[in-house]
């Protein structure tokens, strides 16, 4: 749930993700789910001459099992908030 | 948890997002490779499809064919994305339709010139003393 958490949000926020075929797509977080599944909008294709057909796609659903990196803007990420997100995660007892 | 609001907006989580994508004609790439391009019809928690009127897209380079398939079921799993085109969209890299035997040709002359330089890495790695095993879970993407 942390890091569904963490990705609500930054909806709204430009990201590259990077897709375990090596795919590297740009885009505006439209949305997240509990998967990771992300939904982006305003698609560029980083590599246009390796991938050439993705061109023409405006947004994208990108399921979350073939995701390798999200690669996020520095500045939108609180990492003291995210470090203490980790901690209290970590130390909650477990929901049997 | 299937409906969520966010920041005063409202959206599904899995694969409930894509309900307004229904009747839509969409670009779906597989994990094998492939990319079909076909009207999504129906689909399930598990992110399975049913695509209509659907077309194999294949890209050799700049040139491409479309090869129809007709009516589609796909296993969620195999689905990389599914995205919405637009085709009055400028191509930075212009793309150019070939005939079917052609594209067909040329996959084939691809295919062989990537296995010949993997055998030579492969190769190159093993006079080095690696072995490389590829992925043993996912083996194409």
């Amino acid at each position: 749930m942390l890091f569904y958490s963490f990705f609500k949000s930054l909806v709204g926020k430009e990201v590259v993700i990077e897709l375990k075929n090596d795919l590297s797509i740009a885009g505006t977080l439209q949305s997240v789910d509990q998967y990771l599944n992300v939904k982006l909008t305003e698609v560029q294709v980083l590599d246009p001459e390796k991938y050439p057909h993705i061109q023409s796609v405006t947004s994208a659903f990108v399921r979350g099992s073939v995701i390798r990196y999200i690669q996020l803007p520095p500045d939108d990420v609180d990492t003291q908030l995210l470090q203490e997100a980790t901690r209290k995660e970590i130390t909650q007892p477990r929901k049997e | 948890m299937d409906v969520s609001i966010v920041n005063n907006d409202f959206y599904l989580s899995g694969m409930a997002a894509l309900i307004g994508d229904i009747d839509k004609q969409l670009m779906v790439m597989l994990r094998d490779g492939r990319t079909f391009i076909a009207f999504l019809r129906s689909l399930d928690q598990f992110g399975n499809l049913v695509l209509h009127q659907a077309f194999e897209r294949i890209i050799v380079g700049q040139q491409y064919a479309d090869i129809p398939r007709g009516l589609f079921v796909i296993r969620g799993e195999n689905v990389l994305l599914i995205g919405e085109l637009d085709f009055h969209r400028p191509l930075r890299v212009p793309l150019y339709e070939v005939t079917i035997e052609e594209i067909l040709k040329l996959q084939k002359q691809d295919l062989e010139k990537k296995d010949r330089i993997e055998k030579l890495r492969q190769k190159a790695m093993l006079e080095h003393g690696l072995v490389d095993e590829g992925n043993p879970i996912e083996e194409h993407y």
